[in-house]
């Protein structure tokens, strides 16, 4: 299995959307190819013939009755955001110039 | 001289409370002064909610006077994990990026919390997103173990475990990912229950691992454990991982247990969660504590479990890519912190990654760059979809060996708290912490740390219990056996064997 490089870290925080530092990155790309390589482990008894589990406890159709109920106060809610505006949450252009 | 209240037992307390010898208001004044005097060095709390929680209590005390009915524990003092949503009180998860953050809404637990009429003391401390085993991830500083001062009080729980073990609340609500409410419970001498997978709902737990987590009791006492996870178990239509059973009896089972009779009751001992890496002292504990069983009338029975070798790995890739998705709604836009890119045009895109940037600590960005790559193109079989099957032969191994034994039994942690910073530069090493831990939440099953005794460098041990899903009942009894034979011998609780801490008056 392959190793996680300084490039490949940097590729995947961009992809979470998380900005580093360059020294952040280089200590993260260091740590976490010795993590990678420690839990690659998994493969060696993940064989084809084991069915994958995402769950611990399966429930399958679970509804509940669709009742109105109450929503959130409004002003509770946007005294937590970064901004607000006429009681809605303000937020930086979703698109970039040559969008 | 008065009773000092903060020394009861929750289960002491509620008695006291309902047979009005000592009123709410009294009680939570008690435990207010008592984190007033010892929380500056431990630093188990994040915030104080005197008012509120004094209002409670008071509200409690008029609805007992009035002869109206009111909740056992009512008027009983609380504290909440910060990773629980409190409608009107601040909630941070330990991270800088929810930084005064106040929720519009409660959790689940907490509104059964609040109509019991249990005052809420305030929010204790825990590693940022509850990732991490010493509760040195936190954005607001280290929470102190209260058997010494320079060491960890175990994660990512600390703070509810200190603030439990510190007699500045007889109850707290933990949340256990990989053992982040037993782990904290085993180093700081108190007892921790993570429930059956959706036992207590999520409803309001800000999450890290939707398919991990689980909230549950931490407290000086399995009797107490099973009183509060009486009150927060049920089924909870807005989580739709709620289980829909009936609750089962949970204080009958833990005051049945502590008759100290286990006739008839097999424990397996889990032969791969012990030996190499496990602190001889833990080791010695550990035994003594079967050697009790055994007198008990336990039959104790040694199992197998052979891929739990594996589980650290799997956990380690199943809770990053959980949680990178769940943290993603972390974005700057709707809550918490938001930061704007010091250059070029400040787009959502590049505002939510000048945020995160800003607003994560270290462990949290390591665990969600591993969940991104686990999950991405061309790596997601290898890893997410093996660490997925690891998890069904973790459960048939639990499976088989329920077939022998009627609880398992391991130590909680390898070894005794270790000294705040030891392990902070190697992610790794703090990792292991939770080797014996994570199984249980791999499986759903429900698992208890009570304390066994302590280490030979005076620290406290912890005794595992793990039983069958849906039958969290045999932890109470048999746990509830083991820490009567254990008091027994010890003339007392073990945590009365803990430094008293100098109080600042």
């Amino acid at each position: 299995m392959s190793t996680l490089s300084r490039d490949e870290v940097a590729r995947v925080a961009a992809l979470a959307r998380i900005d580093l530092t360059s020294v952040e990155l280089d200590r993260l790309a260091g740590e976490l190819d010795v993590i990678v390589q420690s839990v690659a482990r998994v493969a060696e008894i993940a064989t084809p013939d084991v069915p994958a589990t995402s769950h611990p406890l399966p429930l399958t159709n679970v509804f509940r009755a669709d009742e109105p109920v109450p929503p959130l106060d409004r002003d509770e809610v946007l005294a937590g955001a970064p901004a607000a505006q006429e009681g809605k949450f303000a937020v930086p252009q979703i698109l970039g110039e040559d969008a | 001289m008065s009773t000092d209240l903060t020394r009861l037992t929750a289960a002491e307390l509620s008695e006291r409370l309902a047979s009005r010898e000592v009123s709410a208001v009294e009680a939570t004044t008690a435990h207010l002064d008592r984190i007033t005097a010892v929380d500056g060095p431990v630093h188990a709390f994040l915030h104080v909610s005197a008012d509120q929680a004094l209002a409670t209590a008071a509200d409690v005390d008029a609805r007992r006077s009035a002869g109206a009915p009111v909740h056992p524990l009512a008027g009983v003092p609380i504290a909440v994990k910060d990773v629980v949503v409190t409608r009107g009180l601040p909630t941070t998860a330990g991270s800088a990026i929810l930084r005064d953050w106040v929720p519009p809404y409660d959790a689940t637990l907490v509104q059964k919390i609040k109509s019991a009429g249990l005052p809420i003391l305030g929010k204790t401390n825990m590693d940022e997103f509850a990732m991490g085993s010493s509760t040195e991830h936190s954005a607001y500083g280290n929470t102190h173990n209260p058997w010494d001062l320079d060491r960890i009080p175990g994660g990512s729980g600390g703070g509810s475990a200190a603030a439990v073990a510190a007699y500045e609340a007889p109850l707290a609500i933990g949340t256990d990912t990989g053992g982040s409410i037993r782990q904290p419970a085993a180093v700081t001498g108190t007892v921790g229950v993570k429930p059956t997978y959706g036992s207590v709902s999520r409803y309001g737990l800000i999450a890290l691992a939707s398919s991990l987590d689980q909230a549950g009791p931490v407290t000086r006492t399995v009797l107490d454990a099973a009183l509060l996870h009486q009150l927060i178990a049920g089924h909870d239509p807005l989580d739709s991982t709620s289980l829909p059973d009936e609750v089962p009896d949970y204080v009958a089972a833990a005051r049945a247990g502590a008759s100290g009779d286990l006739r008839g009751v097999r424990v397996g001992v889990i032969r791969e969660l012990q030996g190499d890496g496990y602190q001889p002292g833990v080791l010695a504990r550990f035994n003594e504590s079967l050697d009790l069983l055994r007198e008990a009338g336990a039959e104790i029975v040694e199992v197998s479990c052979p891929h739990f070798q594996y589980a650290l790995a799997a956990y380690y890739l199943i809770l990053p890519a959980e949680a990178s998705s769940n943290l993603a709604k972390f974005d700057g836009m709707r809550f918490g912190l938001r930061v704007e890119p010091d250059h070029g045009p400040a787009t959502a895109e590049r505002v939510m990654a000048a945020t995160r940037g800003a607003g994560f600590g270290d462990e949290v960005k390591r665990r969600i760059i591993l969940g991104t790559y686990a999950l991405s193109a061309g790596y997601y079989d290898a890893y997410y979809g093996s660490a997925q099957k690891v998890r069904t032969l973790i459960q048939r191994d639990f499976t088989a060996a329920f077939e022998q034994a009627d609880v398992l039994v391991s130590p909680t942690a390898p070894t005794t708290a270790f000294r705040l910073g030891e392990k902070l530069d190697d992610p790794l090493a703090m990792y292991l912490n939770d080797v014996a831990t994570i199984p249980a939440n791999l499986a759903g099953v429900p698992g208890m740390s009570l304390p066994s005794g302590l280490s030979d460098d005076g620290l406290p041990v912890g005794f595992q219990v793990l039983a069958p899903a849906r039958e969290d009942a045999r932890l109470y009894r048999v746990g509830g056996a083991l820490e009567a034979l254990l008091e027994q011998s010890w003339e007392g609780p073990l945590l009365s064997r803990a430094p008293e801490l100098e109080e600042a008056r």
